[in-house]
């Protein structure tokens, strides 16, 4: 991609935006392949490669747009093509397939129904991107646009009107203006929290002390969310253009966005986005031949949970261990090398170029009474369309879960969903109408947190759940409350001793006793809602933290040493196969006989229930299965 | 924090270390200009360049930074990208993030550790494969998801194990041939 050259005022980054569209010839096709994390891991990279040679062998350079973009959100259907127009969705496609979509779909105009979503009901297909439910049912503002971009071209980023808030913030806007838009929009920040960003914003404006700095938590730490490592990666633009935006409104002219190390292709696609700016100018001095300074720097953390609290950040930042400190002072008056420091997370960033596009009446339209616009979730687990959603804020559970999702496959019952990550709850299905927003969560004992959605159905244990949250904040503690380091390792130990069927009811007591300690001692945001999932499983699952003390028994068959593995004789066929691969050698029985379990010797490893044909291995646990 | 992969133990032996190359080390302080703010940057370029970080790297970095060997210790333990021993040739990276753990990554995990016959965090004696965890790479609808050196396999499986690591013996033993 050739580097734009410097962009040197308002007016010739107007210009180049209309050139740059008009060079873009409106007639041709638009071939889009999804290159997020999910069609990655599924051979996106091999169906570009293909791609690229047979439209270049095949000369249709003149007839078509081939571009590979971001996370398009419908994971479940990855490696996720787009033919536009007609606008078909075709997903699950392999190398093999794009001859076949060259030839038939854009020079014949054919649709190829194998590669067409279908209705799981009723079988029939829907070919159309827009109408396919999972998409029908979202309200896409940022995750549109990763579908238009390439995210490593700056160019196009412009060919959609990219950069245009910021230069409309720099042409007529001040700082007090700016943040009063925020402020009116009614934006809460997507980290977690949901504390109003105008707030902070002009928290941070009124500081007297120099120079001031602002930080993108881009160290998306909840296991089961990846919503801000797709924006990264898919539209690095809109999140830089955010922070240039925030640091004129404060009066920053140094920011940092701080990304995970885990996710190395959201890092190279951030730096690399940051020196295509700076090189066209648009960061730097005298941005856009204003007199408008900020520079922007990629600082990459290094696997610690902890650091998205934002004290704890700004130590990482600062190159030492990654321990919260005690607020106040806040960050706004006293934060990175002491000086007032604003950090927002990746969502937010990209949110803000939205709101002085639409104005922040359209903003504060969108989304229920409390919380407003939309929020990107990561709908995953047991759920039939995973993937990246966007809905307004005050959806329902049912409406993301259901309409969206698709419910839960393989005949089985939906039975809870985790919301906020390690320090969130579990909500049971009875309050699967529960609006999703900031209050309505925290009312329920759980929280909005960074946006992860994790279906659970009944071959979920919660106790092995809390058990799992637990055993990470365990590890994750950085140690420095009493509380918080041994408060986690006691609920872990207890929790040990339930799933292990040494559990006492006394147990319960304890862990609650012990959880509203750690909650309420702790200092960070870590310690403070640590015993949110034994907490809220406690409030919600009870007797099923009963059925594994009183009955020894885990009813949905996942605590080792509660459950055991037997063969049913009738559907047992004696094909040998689970003998086979079986590790410990605990499988006994003749060809063409039933085969039998020796429990003694079994590890309960599960391999016998994937490899059986005939479903004939079933766990077992207390008395029934 | 509890202890991290990093300082975990490992059925590494000291001797097996190899040479510390202290030059690489000093290219990388020359890149950072020996800003002791950027030190977890430069631990993480000096681990992508040596594969872990050395004892004596860190000794090095100490002195050339004027920072006290224990913070330089305490940071490489505190955040669970750090090792401290050797990596395997080939490692095998589980993600345990939520996603995949209640897909079943905990069975997958353990049936690499059967197999391997090391612990999560550990290298195999010969120096040829690692096996880690990581909380979640963020390709959480694919889970449970395996990354072998840098390429993701999905929807694992126990029996998909074997599988991978056949793959991995069938190159190692065209290489030697």
């Amino acid at each position: 991609m050739s580097r734009i050259q410097p962009i040197l005022s308002i007016q010739h980054l107007k210009d180049l935006q209309a050139s740059l569209k008009e060079k873009r010839d409106p007639d041709l096709i638009r071939i889009t392949l999804c290159t997020g994390p999910g069609c990655e891991a599924t051979g996106a990279n091999d169906v570009a490669e293909a791609f690229r040679k047979q439209i270049g062998e095949r000369n249709l350079g003149d007839q078509v747009e081939f571009k590979c973009t971001g996370c398009h959100g419908f994971c479940a259907m990855a490696p996720v093509v787009t033919v536009e127009p007609p606008g078909y969705c075709y997903g699950g496609v392999r190398p093999g397939d794009v001859k076949e979509i060259l030839e038939r779909t854009i020079l014949r105009g054919e649709l190829i129904e194998e590669l067409v979503y279908k209705d799981p009901e009723t079988g029939e297909t829907v070919p159309l991107e827009a109408d396919i439910p999972f998409y029908k049912h979202q309200h896409r503002i940022i995750l549109a646009e990763n579908r238009q971009v390439d995210p490593t071209s700056l160019e196009d980023f412009l060919t959609i009107g990219g950069y245009n808030a910021l230069a409309h913030t720099l042409q007529s806007q001040t700082p007090e203006n700016m943040i009063d838009i925020i402020k009116r929009s009614g934006l809460q920040g997507r980290g977690g929290a949901g504390f109003p960003a105008g707030v902070k914003w002009e928290r941070a404006h009124e500081q007297p002390d120099e120079p001031k700095y602002i930080v993108c938590n881009a160290d998306e730490g909840d296991p089961g969310a990846f919503m801000d490592r797709c924006l990264l990666e898919g539209n690095p633009h809109r999140v830089i253009e955010g922070m240039c935006i925030g640091a004129f409104a404060i009066g920053a002219r140094q920011g940092f966005v701080y990304v995970r190390h885990e996710y190395p292709i959201a890092v190279k696609r951030i730096t690399q986005a940051v020196e295509d700016v700076q090189s066209a100018g648009l960061l730097g001095d005298g941005i856009l031949g204003t007199d408008f300074v900020f520079d922007l720097k990629v600082v990459q953390g290094a696997g610690a949970f902890v650091c998205g609290e934002e004290s704890a950040l700004i130590a990482s930042l600062e190159g030492h261990r990654g321990e919260p400190r005690q607020r106040p002072p806040y960050p706004v008056e006293s934060g990175y090398k002491g000086k007032p420091t604003i950090i927002n997370n990746v969502e937010t960033w990209a949110n803000v170029p939205h709101i002085i596009n639409n104005g922040p009446e359209w903003f504060a339209s969108i989304g229920s009474e409390g919380s407003k616009g939309t929020k990107i979730f990561s709908l995953v687990g047991k759920v039939r369309n995973t993937g990246l959603v966007e809905v307004p804020m005050g959806a329902t559970i049912r409406s993301i879960v259901y309409d969206i999702g698709g419910g839960v496959p393989n005949g089985k019952e939906f039975r809870a969903i985790q919301t906020g990550g390690p320090a969130g709850g579990c909500l049971p299905a009875e309050l699967i109408d529960l609006t999703i927003d900031f209050e309505a969560l925290q009312h329920a004992g759980t929280i909005m947190g960074s946006g992860g959605l994790i279906v659970m159905d009944e071959s979920t244990c919660m106790v092995d759940v809390a058990h799992y949250f637990t055993r990470f904040l365990e590890f994750e503690s950085c140690g420095k409350c009493y509380s918080c380091r041994k408060g986690t390792q006691r609920m872990r130990e207890l929790l040990d001793d339930i799933c292990e069927g040494r559990g006492t009811m006394g147990h319960l007591d304890l862990l609650e006793e012990l959880g509203h300690a750690v909650n309420t001692a702790s200092m960070c945001g870590l310690g403070q809602n640590a015993a949110n999932p034994v907490l809220s499983t406690l409030r919600y699952f009870r007797e099923e933290y009963e059925a594994h003390i009183k009955g020894l028994r885990c009813p949905a068959g996942v605590c080792k040493a509660l459950i055991r593995y037997e063969i049913i004789a009738e559907l047992c066929d004696g094909c040998t196969a689970c003998a086979k691969v079986c590790p410990a050698e605990a499988i006994e029985g003749e060809k063409d006989h039933p085969h039998t379990i020796n429990a003694d010797a079994c590890i309960k490893c599960g391999t016998c229930v994937d490899v059986c044909a005939k479903d004939a291995v079933i766990v077992v646990s207390g008395g029934g299965q | 924090m509890a202890p991290s992969n990093a300082s975990s133990a490992s059925t590494v032996e000291e001797s097996t270390m190899p040479e510390t190359d202290l030059s690489a080390v000093n290219d990388i302080l020359e890149q950072h200009e020996y800003d002791q703010t950027e030190l977890i940057a430069i631990l993480l370029n000096v681990q992508d360049a040596l594969g872990f970080l050395p004892p004596p790297a860190l000794t090095h970095i100490s002195e050339q930074l004027s920072v006290p060997l224990t913070e330089i210790y305490g940071i490489a333990t505190f955040y669970t990208q750090f090792r401290l021993t050797p990596p395997g040739r080939h490692k095998f990276t589980v993600c345990t993030g939520t996603a995949c753990h209640v897909r079943g990554a905990v069975q997958v995990v353990e049936e690499f550790e059967r197999r391997l016959c090391i612990c999560s965090g550990e290298t195999t004696p010969d120096l040829e494969y690692g096996l880690e965890t990581v909380n979640c790479v963020g390709a959480c609808a694919i889970g449970p998801l395996v990354i072998v050196d840098d390429e993701y396999h999905g929807e694992m499986t126990t029996m998909k194990v074997p599988i991978l690591l056949r793959r991995l013996e069938r190159a190692r033993a065209e290489v030697s041939e």
